[in-house]
């Protein structure tokens, strides 16, 4: 095991103490402990820069299942280190963030259990080469995100927001699951950098193109693609850390890697191209469309996230191509990839900043319903500042990182219309139309917020200033986005190319450098029309505001996804309905069917019913009368009317089994039947009390054609098999190994011996079962009693 | 129910004290002669259960305050614990070992794992059956 292995596993492994700390040390914010996991993990992944693109991934493997090419790798190269720097870097910072926004009275060690269970799944997944394990911890993803937003499960709203989000992301995993199976029957290896080896070779295999359409259903489902994208604005009901974690920074981008690292396999089909592309241009503008009609400014946030995620999506899209044979300009689609690559890191970087700020705005005032908020800026000056260079950069201005990346991508939108034509064509436009309309909503997020009218009587609480702790971390985002601006190129050579290379690895690194000032050219006039425009919708914005009253009201996808799931549940429950009616005698019905239909059909089938009583021993007298007296209290249960004589003829019955066993000597047996007996005996007469009048039961005429169709049935069959297995000896009798049972096991009881010892693995489950069907009996009569209190 | 039935009460407390220690022969007695855990186990819940018949619940449970669940839970552990050991140890799955002791006045003894296993069969058989009497005759 490598220290990068360790790495991986540590917030697990810490997570297991996490629940200890926050119970012994009560004085102290769990988080305070928690804080120095990503920052060690930050430090240690930052010593790999920079990297060397000539000396190839860093490796290290743990062999696992080898029969099934399963094994723990994993390996760093520049996407994966990108990854795991944003999600340990923007992860400490998050920690140090929640540390003042998380009251010491909540449930912290669930939340920072939870958090950490993220952090190292979200490691996994980027730093796993084999496609399984990524799948693993892509899973966990979904899951601890499923808890985080569930965290006040109080709520109706976060329980819906968590199912939701879970639904549609599991619904993706499964999808991926079959692409990554799917590639693994194509190329026979579960890595991915073994199939990214044999890519030229695999796009002739059949599967290829399903595997591509199953995986892009798992990346777009985690990145909150169109039509998938519902469940981001509902994931809102987390805690604000949360969602500037998972939500912005991290979780949804894992979509955007998996579309990242699986490039140079898929990359080059025009369809890879085609859906991704389509698809992320209408989630771009569909984002930022709705983002402009939100009050809640967590929600509009979401919104956005969705429309950035297209952007970047896009990018990638277009830059795919780079791979294709018929287009020979690669450098220009690079240049989308690095985009791509940047805006990723930017939108992190900026969108976090947001959150915490919004989150600030939630904690200092106790609402974020921008109707209510408006003329903070005297109140907070520092989270106004904040605000406004995290949306400015969002919206694309200079001097903010933003403005850089948002060039980049006109630039990206601009060469796929020059090369390809046609409809694409259209996409700068659509691009163009999305980022005016992003420029609007950010000019909400300040300008509602924080200048205009104060109204003090729509606020529980005077507005203040957040404590220190709290503005550090966005600050520190914030500061980060100016010095990407005027830095921008202290990333180009350190990470950004060998990102680029890990996505693009035939590409030259000519189009790294990244600049501000590019000339006059058709970029600049694009931003500089977004920010003529913006401004135009946003002064006008109460006499357009009105366009959406013309959507679609009920029909939406909100309205489709929930329909589809109580449709889903009522067939479900009227399946389930149909065959689990509560009775016991049902259920035997169902399984003793089956039992005379699979034994007796496979006894007719093969002709294996064999009448030999050549081999039987002598049958005594004595033998004769326990045989009729057994028959007899048999037939007696049967015709007897009231419940009390059935049972006792039918212990009468248990007794005799007993005696029969005597006489064939085997005590344990006899031994056995007898407590059995005794105790299944005093089991019914307390349970007597409780059954229906037997006569009642008697009378259906219907019910007991069936029994006696079902009781014959069953007892033939047994007796037929019971018959038939004298003539059949198909294997060597296991009997002669049992009996070696003191040489091996030192027990002169050969039937103790097969219990404790031969076939202890059974002995061992059934006891567990024999158990919990006893705790299943406890806790129904509990819950009878507990009810019947209650009503 | 209540009611006395003094020569069952009677004949009750000295038939339990047999009852329990023929238990307890059989299951340290199944290793070489007819016996072990899960009939042990039986003839113990069915002494409770003589119990129950000869007293009302009230009386048993005040001089019996056990929970056979607990019972129940520490026979499955031991069971399960008994058959990991061997795993701890690098062994398969539930290996069995086993020593001959000789100690004075008792004589030769013998002492394997599976002797744990069995106590732990014992137990859970306990557990889950006076688990299911006690719940179900509760419920009046």
């Amino acid at each position: 095991m490598s220290l990068l292995h360790f790495a991986v596993l540590a917030p697990f492994l810490f997570a297991i103490i996490v629940p200890a700390l926050y119970k012994l040390i009560r004085r102290v914010h769990t988080g305070w402990f928690v804080l120095g996991i990503p920052i060690v993990l930050f430090a240690y992944f930052i010593r790999f820069l920079p990297l060397d693109p000539a000396a190839g991934p860093i490796v290290h493997t743990i062999p696992w299942i080898s029969q099934l090419d399963i094994h723990f790798t994993v390996y760093v190269d520049g996407l994966s280190l990108l990854l795991a720097l944003i999600i340990t870097g923007v992860g400490s910072l998050v920690v140090l963030y929640s540390i003042f926004y998380m009251s010491r009275r909540e449930a912290l060690h669930n939340f920072y259990v939870y958090l950490l269970c993220f952090m190292g799944a979200m490691l996994g997944v980027v730093l796993s080469d084999n496609l399984l394990v990524l799948y693993t911890f892509w899973e966990i993803t979904s899951f601890s995100s499923f808890l985080l937003i569930a965290y006040w499960y109080q709520r109706k709203n976060s329980r819906y927001g968590a199912t939701k989000s879970l639904l549609i992301t599991i619904f993706g995993g499964f999808a991926m699951l079959l692409g990554f199976i799917m590639l693994f029957v194509a190329t026979g290896t579960l890595s991915v950098r073994e199939m990214i080896s044999q890519a030229a070779t695999l796009a002739d295999h059949p599967l290829f193109v399903p595997a591509m359409l199953l995986v892009l259903l798992g990346a777009m489902t985690k990145s909150a693609q169109f039509p998938f994208h519902i469940w981001l604005p509902d994931a809102m009901e987390a805690p604000t850390p949360i969602s500037a974690y998972l939500h912005s920074a991290t979780m949804v981008k894992a979509g955007v890697f998996l579309v990242a690292r699986l490039t140079p396999v898929f990359g080059g089909h025009m369809l890879w191209f085609w859906l991704i592309t389509i698809f992320a241009i209408i989630t771009l503008f569909w984002g930022s469309f709705m983002a402009i009609k939100q009050f809640d400014l967590k929600a509009m946030l979401a919104y956005s996230t969705i429309s950035q995620l297209g952007l970047i999506m896009s990018l990638l899209g277009i830059g795919s191509l780079a791979l294709h044979p018929d287009y020979m300009h690669i450098d220009l689609f690079a240049a989308a990839v690095l985009a791509a690559i940047f805006h990723l890191i930017n939108h992190s970087i900026f969108k976090g900043c947001l959150f915490m700020v919004i989150g600030i705005l939630d904690h200092e005032l106790g609402t974020r319903d921008i109707r209510k908020l408006g003329g903070l800026m005297g109140f907070m000056p520092i989270s106004f500042t904040i605000t406004l260079i995290g949306a400015f950069s969002m919206a694309g201005l200079p001097p903010f990182s933003g403005f850089l990346s948002k060039e980049m991508f006109f630039t990206g939108v601009l060469t796929a219309a020059d090369h390809i034509g046609g409809w694409v064509t259209l996409i700068p436009i659509i691009a163009w139309v999305a980022s005016i309309l992003t420029f609007v909503y950010c000019m909400i997020l300040v300008f509602k917020t924080f200048t205009g009218k104060h109204k003090p009587e729509l606020l529980d609480k005077k507005p203040d200033e957040a404590s220190i702790g709290m503005l550090i971390s966005p600050a520190i985002l914030a500061s980060l986005v100016i010095v990407l601006f005027f830095f921008p190129n202290i990333l180009s050579g350190s990470i950004l190319e060998p990102a680029l290379l890990a996505v693009l690895p035939t590409v030259s690194a000519d189009v790294l450098h990244i600049q501000a000032w590019h000339g006059w050219n058709m970029e600049l006039f694009m931003t500089i029309g977004v920010v003529l425009l913006g401004t135009l919708l946003f002064l006008g914005l109460s006499r357009w505001v009105r366009v959406f009253d013309y959507l679609p009201q009920t029909y939406t996808l909100n309205y489709a996804f929930n329909q589809g799931l109580s449709g889903m549940e009522r067939i479900s429950s009227r399946i389930t309905g149909g065959y689990m009616t509560g009775f016991t005698r049902d259920y035997l019905t169902y399984i003793f069917a089956f039992l005379i239909v699979m034994t007796g059909w496979s006894l007719w089938s093969q002709e294996a019913f064999v009448w030999d009583m050549s081999t039987n021993a002598h049958i005594y007298l004595y033998e004769y009368v326990i045989g009729i007296a057994l028959a007899v209290s048999a037939i007696f249960i049967v015709f007897s009317t009231t419940r009390l004589n059935a049972i006792i003829a039918l212990s009468i019955v248990g007794f005799l089994m007993s005696l029969l066993f005597i006489n064939f000597r085997a005590p344990d047996l006899a031994l056995t039947q007898l407590v059995v007996e005794t105790i299944s005996t005093a089991l019914f007469l307390l349970c007597f009390y409780f059954l229906p009048k037997l006569r009642k039961e008697l009378t259906r005429i219907p019910l007991r054609i069936s029994n006696l169709i079902i009781s014959v049935g069953v007892g033939l069959t047994l007796t037929l098999i019971g018959l038939s297995t004298q003539g059949h000896r198909l294997f060597q009798p296991i009997a002669e190994y049992y009996e070696q049972a003191e040489a091996l096991t030192g027990a002169r009881n050969i039937v103790n011996a097969i219990l404790v010892d031969f076939r202890g693995f059974d002995t061992m489950l059934e006891i567990v079962v024999l158990f919990m069907a006893g705790i299943g009996v406890f806790t129904l009569v509990k819950l009878r009693r507990s009810r019947r209190n209650d009503a | 129910m209540k009611f006395t039935d003094l020569i069952l009460q009677t004949a009750t407390k000295l038939l339990v004290f047999i009852i329990l220690t023929f238990s307890v022969y059989v299951l340290f007695n199944g290793h070489h002669h007819p016996g072990g855990g899960f009939i042990g186990g039986l003839i113990t819940s069915s002494a409770v259960v003589l119990l129950y018949i000869a007293f009302d619940a009230q009386t048993v449970r005040e001089y019996l305050p056990i929970d056979f669940k607990l019972v129940g839970v520490v026979g499955v552990l031991l069971a399960v614990g008994t058959a990991t050991t061997s795993l701890l140890l690098g062994q398969p799955f539930l290996t069995g070992h086993h020593v001959e002791v000789t100690l004075p006045f008792i004589g030769e003894l013998e002492l394997g794992s599976a002797l744990i296993f069995d106590i732990g069969v014992y137990l859970t058989v306990i557990g889950t059956t006076l688990t299911i009497i006690t719940s179900i005759s509760r419920d009046e």
